[in-house]
């Protein structure tokens, strides 16, 4: 298989690289490991006459924890986050979903803003981003802005960044230390797109009832969502047997579930339920 | 005439010079303009591994790497795993039990597993399948080569 003829530019500043961005008109793609881009090329799903590196912008390759929270260079890759063991207890939840991010080939060159950019409904990092309300910053001609990930994604493959935009970064909010959390997620085999996968946390009150339950869903719909229903069950309950079992079917019957080659509608709104519940009881363990 | 592009590289520690064209792959190039093909094509979308080769020590499918973006890189093949007539002991043992049948994929996982016993000397047989994962073989249904890797390991090891 051969790739589309393309050119090639590799610049040492982010404004030169969206300067070369708005010059391309939509044209112009920016490479950032190329794990899913190079793929698409050899597809030819996309055909860019430019592709602009993003390679020699070290200081989009930080990953920076504070009170804040955990600030993510668009440049970092899945094998820098499995390798910080500062994040296990910064995001847990983020390393435990960056696990099942393809193959190590894979995860010695993919990063977390082409991830994000690229928009695969099953990736995780996209459903990470939206399970923790993160804000993802991106550079263009205009200038700088910061787009919540809840408005960011589309649909599949589609988001909310203009053809001159780079992401910088992936901001996820401060993770308490006593958080509960679960991830879990299904495909056939290890590093495989995930034919449905749950991500969620809680917080708990003094009395051990959850708050702040986040749920989010990957590789069901056509974006990552939030499951608000199923949130809603759970705020203000003990996350026992009886309410696990409840939230499973609450997803099964209210997500947004597509078909395609690799399941069907049916299958993956009951897949959907499964991943919720074991999550849930991992949180709740 | 499309752009070319000019890469200096480093491939299994010799110099290389080389004009391309940008969408040429790294595997492109070793293979049809380095006349390395011990490197094989599979899928040439990254799911099959066959194409594994280490850029500055690190293990990547050159199928999804271009070669430009090697300008400047070290670029290990599988051709510089023997030393002359001297197998490299993972090889020595694919050849004994049989680790290799078409041999497809045979280079791709020599580098893959080279690079796990770098990093880690004792694998247990989970950590061996879970690193080869993304290296695909549709003949040996994979117990020949983890045996291979870890009589290696053995070998390596001096055990």
């Amino acid at each position: 298989m051969k790739l589309p003829p393309l050119e090639y530019a590799c610049p040492t500043s982010l404004s030169e690289a969206v300067a070369l961005l708005a010059a391309g008109g939509g044209e112009a793609r920016a490479l950032a490991g190329g794990q899913s881009l190079m793929p698409m090329l050899a597809f030819r799903v996309v055909a860019p006459a430019l592709l602009v590196d993003l390679r020699k912008l070290p200081e989009l390759r930080e990953i920076e924890i504070s009170a804040d929270g955990v600030r993510l260079g668009a440049m970092v890759r899945w094998r820098d986050i499995e390798d910080d063991e500062r994040l296990t207890a910064a995001h847990p939840l983020l390393k435990a979903a960056v696990a099942h991010v393809a193959h190590y080939q894979i995860r010695n060159r993919g990063t977390v803003g082409g991830s994000i950019a690229h928009a695969d409904p099953a990736a995780e990092m996209p459903g990470i981003a939206v399970t923790c309300d993160a804000e993802i910053a991106a550079t263009g001609a205009a200038g700088q802005r910061t787009i919540r990930a809840a408005d960011f994604f589309l649909s599949a493959l589609t988001t909310a960044l203009k053809h001159d935009e780079i992401i910088t970064e992936i901001r996820l909010p401060a993770w308490p230390a006593k958080r509960r959390w679960g991830f879990r997620e299904f495909a056939r085999r290890r590093g495989d797109f995930a034919m449905a996968a749950a991500a969620l946390f809680y917080d708990q009150d003094a009395a051990g009832k959850a708050i702040n339950a986040h749920v989010g869903m990957i590789g069901v719909g056509d974006r990552p969502c939030r499951l608000p229903e199923v949130e809603a069950l759970l705020n203000g309950r003990t996350i026992d047997e009886a309410t696990i079992e409840r939230a499973a079917e609450i997803t099964s019957a209210t997500v947004d579930a597509q078909e395609d080659i690799h399941a069907s509608a049916a299958y993956r709104r009951s897949l959907a339920g499964t991943m919720v519940e074991r999550a849930l009881r991992s949180a709740a363990a | 005439m499309s752009k070319k592009y000019h890469v200096t590289t480093t491939v299994n520690g010799d110099g290389y010079e080389y004009l391309c064209e940008a969408q040429q792959t790294l595997l492109d190039v070793l293979r049809d303009e380095l006349q390395l093909a011990g490197t094989k094509e599979g899928c040439a979308t990254g799911d099959c591994g066959a194409c594994t080769v280490m850029v500055d020590g690190t293990m990547v499918c050159a199928c999804l790497v271009l070669a430009v973006e090697t300008d400047g890189a070290k670029v290990d093949t599988i051709e510089g795993m023997a030393q002359g007539d001297k197998l490299h002991p993972l090889q020595q043992k694919f050849l004994e039990l049989n680790g290799s049948q078409c041999g497809i994929c045979t280079p791709g996982i020599l580098i893959a597993a080279r690079a796990l016993l770098a990093r880690n000397p004792d694998p247990t047989e989970t950590e061996i399948r879970y690193w080869l994962a993304g290296n695909l073989c549709r003949c040996t249904g994979y117990d020949k080569i983890i045996r291979s890797v870890q009589a290696a390991a053995k070998e390596m090891r001096g055990a």
